[in-house]
């Protein structure tokens, strides 16, 4: 009875299969056909306009614009209203790619979308801006009416990042996002015997020194960073070259240092081997978490460092900031406009009101402690101490942002950095555990590259 | 009575074995509850507190967690809504058509019945999972990508379901009744709505209830196919909560919003357990 | 009486056909199409890179080569196989014990509702949501290490997930919880159902509670033991949200936690439709066979069972 209805199964999976193989031709060429024809109208802004969609991937920009853009209103979780217009917001995680892969999604349906469905705005990090600065799915900024001059206090490397093979500027950030070390200032008196920016960055100027004082730390029962994955970005923003080669998957020499220190800090119990943003991580922004310090640009500290929960070191002024061993930057996030928007100009209006409007920015630096992409207000405030953080206990520290701001350069950051980098830290979690050796932790990072970018090859 | 003269000559003492049980079910349960215990009392602390430790006794900030969850990045009520949408039509459209072509294979006689009774008992052995690639291409295909329809039509064809349907058909449908309706005039579609229907009664209960749970707890095809966060069921959105940026800062937050998808079923499941327990081991003794 | 109403058979008969419509219909738009169209696809490099489309181009056998060439699929294959037996064996041991004392009446046990209500109850709960709920509860800083360090069972927290041991071991458990209540209650109708002469007579000629568990329940549960198996064979086989949510999907430490639908899952994701077809082509088979093998060895002396 079994082998029969087993065998029954078979036959019938071939003879249907017959019927499929006609029927399935059919999905790749209409796929193809949408593709193909997405780019030729561009510009159709003939609709009424009535919604305005954004897609990011978390709150940050959408407080962004509650606070600061004049005339929005909230009027629901995940909606808002700008004078007539309904602003839909379209939040999905970063994580896995997954906001990536519902952004693609929905660009290549954006020529049959209905008007009001239209992306209209959405935003991009560093990690993959070139994945969209490189394609006709963003507008240029251009054409969105916004001139050159007007955007002559930006950051110049946040406008490197955003232009196109051809030299055309595709999308504008309100940020900017130099990194600095963020210490505790309670175990830096106590191991250290001081929390003076200067003092502190004496004992961890260099990768060396870096060692020396997590041992310190250790000692005192103090963990030097939370987890692993913390220092991660200032190593691989010091990198020779992109993780992209001719096709092929390259782990950068800096890179590899960052395994060598982390794996002996982790093996010294120096520091974890968690997941960032993870709920191990962010213990440390409790005094029982017991972290010394985490790498951040201004956002961090803002946005992530519990600042509004009671009992947080933030909330007590508990940090204090200095340069740390390396430069780096981590994140930022770009406005961009869709091609095929029915809402251009309310884009240019945000675009123009967070990126480029003086007063606007600096109170997004008063409330909110983030660094604004605009040099010479910046400057100012550098020598201002009305705008020193509380979070890090009244100390200011843009002169440090400004500084770091100046040395950015993004000419190492390629289409698919996150992949890589969310990639490397996952397998290399592995070799630090010690569940694997370095070359089985490369190997496993290779077989994930391959399954998510099948197009590449590994070393 | 009879046990009580078997008991001397028993292996072990009748006693110590029923301690033994006890104990053993006793471990089992806390095993099984435990877990429910700690959601409870952490769903009711704050952040702040958790960081300082676990502790038995449950705090005040229920309400403010239940809250933020209402108010945080995932659109939770939606989840509910969508979760409940899709279980309840599932739940009614798989056991009526289910019935239906238990019905039809049950009752009449035709040339492909033979043929449909074990086709459809051979494609009961095929993984749901390894048609979705197909079938996520398809839906795309005819536009129902990122809608709550192909989560729920396909339910229509449930060869499980159909199983048990006809199980029970076999000891509580009479043919004696259908033909007397016949006699009566009535068509076979009135037939089958009138009579058939309501004898199945008890089976179709048990089966939607289970259709119910096992669409409420399902996540590796809505996952795939819904893409906007208030189209989601509340298993997708769970599973973001392992990687939304910054949920996670709130632990009391993430307690609070797994309590918020777990309890309702609970609660269900204590009103109907009964029912529910009493349909396993029906499913059980004919499956 | 038959042949009088021969026609009036015929015409109701064709009833039969209209009643099955909708499964039929249903059946083949949403699964045997999709069936033919995921074989038909394995034989395709077909992928999205970012906004661009590779393929669909014609490869043969290439995607399977690819497939089975690593040795990868194998070793997922081994860690589902693993996963389901660490969970289905106490799962079986305990289900027949408890419904061994559940359907003994010389043991009279009280609560017997109770029990069965919350022995059931963890396998109504959201998969996802229990996983996620161990996550948090089992994490480096959470209560289960707070618990276990505030009893002094511990001096350091346990790092669940990074042993590999524990991070199956946490997948099996929870499998185990979820699924031991469904089994006994299957269990024990069977057991229920068991002619009580049998018993009667046993216990006459002097058999002990073990000699009549393994003598009389056991073979006479065969069928249903059968069931469970085969069902329970398949379901881990389609293991998925457990370890998927539990490690985020990778099946770290070292992959040793990911299943085969996992990996299946991960071409689906990044939209490798070639891969993800071959994969699921294999898959079909890997369950065809072992459902095979398993209704040979259970079913050799006795006529098939359902």
């Amino acid at each position: 009875m079994k082998k029969r209805i087993f065998s029954m199964l078979l036959a019938s999976a071939m003879v249907f299969g017959l019927v499929a193989c006609g029927s399935n031709t059919d999905t790749a060429t209409t796929g193809d056909a949408a593709t193909g024809g997405d780019t030729t109208e561009q510009t159709t802004a003939a609709a009424d306009g009535s919604v305005l969609n954004i897609y990011c991937w978390n709150e940050e920009f959408k407080s962004r614009v509650t606070d600061h853009y004049p005339g929005y209103e909230a009027t629901g979780d995940n909606e808002g209203k700008i004078g007539d217009v309904t602003v839909k917001w379209n939040i999905t995680p970063n994580e896995n790619n997954a906001y990536q892969n519902n952004l693609d999604e929905n660009l290549l349906k954006q020529a049959d979308a209905a008007a009001n469905d239209k992306i209209d705005l959405f935003l991009v990090e560093a990690d993959y801006a070139l994945k969209y600065v490189d394609t006709d799915y963003t507008m240029p900024v251009a054409d969105l009416g916004i001139t050159e001059d007007e955007l002559a206090n930006q950051y110049k490397y946040t406008q490197d990042v955003m232009t196109d093979s051809n030299g055309v500027l595709k999308g504008l950030s309100w940020q900017g996002c130099p990194g600095t070390f963020i210490y505790n200032r309670e175990a830096a008196k106590e191991v250290l015997g001081s929390d003076d920016p200067a003092d502190v960055q004496a004992a961890v100027s260099d990768w060396n020194k870096f060692a020396d004082t997590a041992s310190k730390m250790q000692a005192a029962g103090y963990k030097m960073t939370a987890t692993a994955n913390d220092s991660y970005r200032v190593f691989s923003n010091n990198v020779s070259g992109q993780w992209v080669q001719d096709g092929k998957v390259v782990v950068d020499d800096n890179i590899k240092n960052w395994v060598e220190m982390s794996k002996k800090m982790v093996d010294a119990g120096q520091t974890g081997t968690q997941d960032l943003w993870g709920d191990d991580w962010n213990k440390g922004f409790y005094p029982d978490g017991k972290v010394f310090s985490y790498f951040g640009p201004a956002w961090l500290i803002n946005f992530c460092m519990a600042a509004d929960q009671e009992g947080s070191i933030a909330n007590q002024g508990g940090w204090g900031a200095c340069e740390g061993p390396q430069g780096f930057f981590w994140g930022g996030t770009w406005i961009c406009a869709a091609a095929g928007t029915d809402n251009a100009d309310l884009v240019a209006d945000i675009m123009r009101q967070l990126t480029t409007n003086e007063d606007v920015m600096l109170d997004i630096v008063k409330k909110d402690s983030d660094f604004v992409n605009n040099k010479p207000a910046m400057e100012k405030c550098a020598e201002d101490d009305s705008y020193a953080f509380d979070v890090f206990g009244g100390q200011n520290p843009i002169a440090m942002y400004c500084a770091g701001a100046e040395k950015i350069d993004l000419s190492n950051q390629g289409a698919y950095d996150q992949g890589c980098n969310e990639e490397f830290q996952k397998a290399m979690k592995n070799y630090f555990d010690g569940n694997a050796t370095y070359d089985e932790a490369i190997e496993q990072f290779n077989k994930a590259i391959v399954e998510k970018y099948p197009e590449l090859t590994t070393e | 009575m009879d046990t009580m003269n078997y008991k001397a000559s028993r292996g072990m003492n009748i006693h110590a074995r029923r301690i033994i049980s006890y104990v053993v079910l006793v471990i089992l349960t806390v095993l099984c509850l435990i877990w429910f215990y700690i959601l409870m009392i952490n769903a009711t602390r704050s952040h702040g507190e958790m960081t300082r430790g676990f502790t038995p006794f449950p705090s005040t900030h229920l309400i403010e967690n239940l809250h933020n969850v209402m108010h945080g990045t995932l659109p939770i009520a939606a989840g509910m809504r969508n979760s409940i949408f899709v279980s309840v039509c599932c739940a009614i459209l798989c056991t009526y058509f289910s019935t239906m072509t238990a019905y039809a294979v049950h009752v009449y006689d035709f040339k492909l019945k033979k043929f449909m009774a074990t086709f459809i008992l051979a494609v009961m052995m095929i993984p749901g999972q390894v048609t979705a690639l197909g079938f996520l291409r398809l839906i795309d295909r005819i536009g129902m990508d990122d809608s709550l329809t192909p989560l729920i039509i396909p339910s229509i064809a449930s060869p499980i379901v159909y199983f048990y349907m006809k199980q029970y058909m076999e000891s509580n449908l009479p043919s004696s009744l259908i033909e007397a309706a016949r006699i009566d005039g009535s068509n076979e579609f009135k037939t089958f709505n009138w009579i058939c229907v309501p004898l199945m009664k008890p089976a179709i209960a048990v089966q939607a209830i289970f259709t119910f749970v096992s669409t409420w707890n399902n996540y590796f095809t809505p996952a795939l196919v819904l893409h906007t966060d208030t189209k989601k069921t509340l298993p997708v959105l769970i599973a973001q909560l392992r990687s939304a940026d910054f949920l996670k800062f709130d632990m009391g937050q993430v307690y609070a919003m797994i309590a918020f998808s777990i309890f309702p079923v609970i609660v269900v499941y204590l009103l109907l357990s009964k029912y529910i327990v009493g349909g396993v081991t029906a499913g059980g003794v004919k499956g | 009486m038959e042949k009088n109403n021969n026609k009036a058979v015929i015409k109701y008969n064709r009833w039969g056909y209209i009643f099955l419509i909708p499964f039929v219909v249903t059946y083949v738009i949403f699964q045997l199409i999709p069936l033919c169209s995921t074989i038909y696809n394995s034989f395709f490099e077909n992928y999205r890179s970012g906004l661009t489309q590779i393929g669909p181009n014609f490869v043969g056998l290439e995607n399977y080569k690819a497939l089975l060439g690593g040795g990868e699929l194998l070793g997922y294959l081994k860690n589902t196989l693993i996963m389901w037996v660490l969970g289905f064996v106490p799962q079986i041991f305990f289900s027949l014990l408890l419904g061994a004392w559940f359907s003994d009446p010389a043991l009279r046990l009280k609560c017997q509702r109770f029990f069965k209500t919350v022995i059931y109850l963890p396998n109504l709960i959201m998969a996802s949501a229990f996983a996620m709920l161990f996550f948090t509860l089992f994490s480096d800083t959470g209560p289960v290490n707070d618990i276990l360090i505030g009893l002094g069972i511990i001096h350091q927290p346990y790092q669940f997930m990074i042993h590999v041991g524990s991070v199956r071991g946490l997948v099996a458990f929870m499998n185990f919880i979820m699924w031991f209540g469904n089994t006994t209650i299957l269990l024990l109708a069977g057991m229920l159902g068991i002619d009580s002469s049998l018993y009667e007579a046993a216990e006459v000629d002097g058999a002990s509670a073990t000699q009549i568990f393994y003598r009389i329940t056991l073979p006479l549960l065969k069928p249903i033991l059968l069931y469970v198996m085969v069902t329970s064979l398949i379901g881990g086989l389609q293991m998925f949200d457990v370890p998927q949510i539990l490690t985020n999907g990778n099946g770290d430490p070292m992959r040793s936690a990911m299943t085969m639908i996992m990996y299946l899952n991960k071409h689906l994701y990044s939209k490798n439709y070639g891969m993800g077809g071959a994969l699921s082509v294999l898959l079909f088979f890997v369950t065809g066979v072992l459902s095979i093998i398993i209704f040979k060895t259970m079913n050799q002396p006795e006529k098939e069972a359902k």
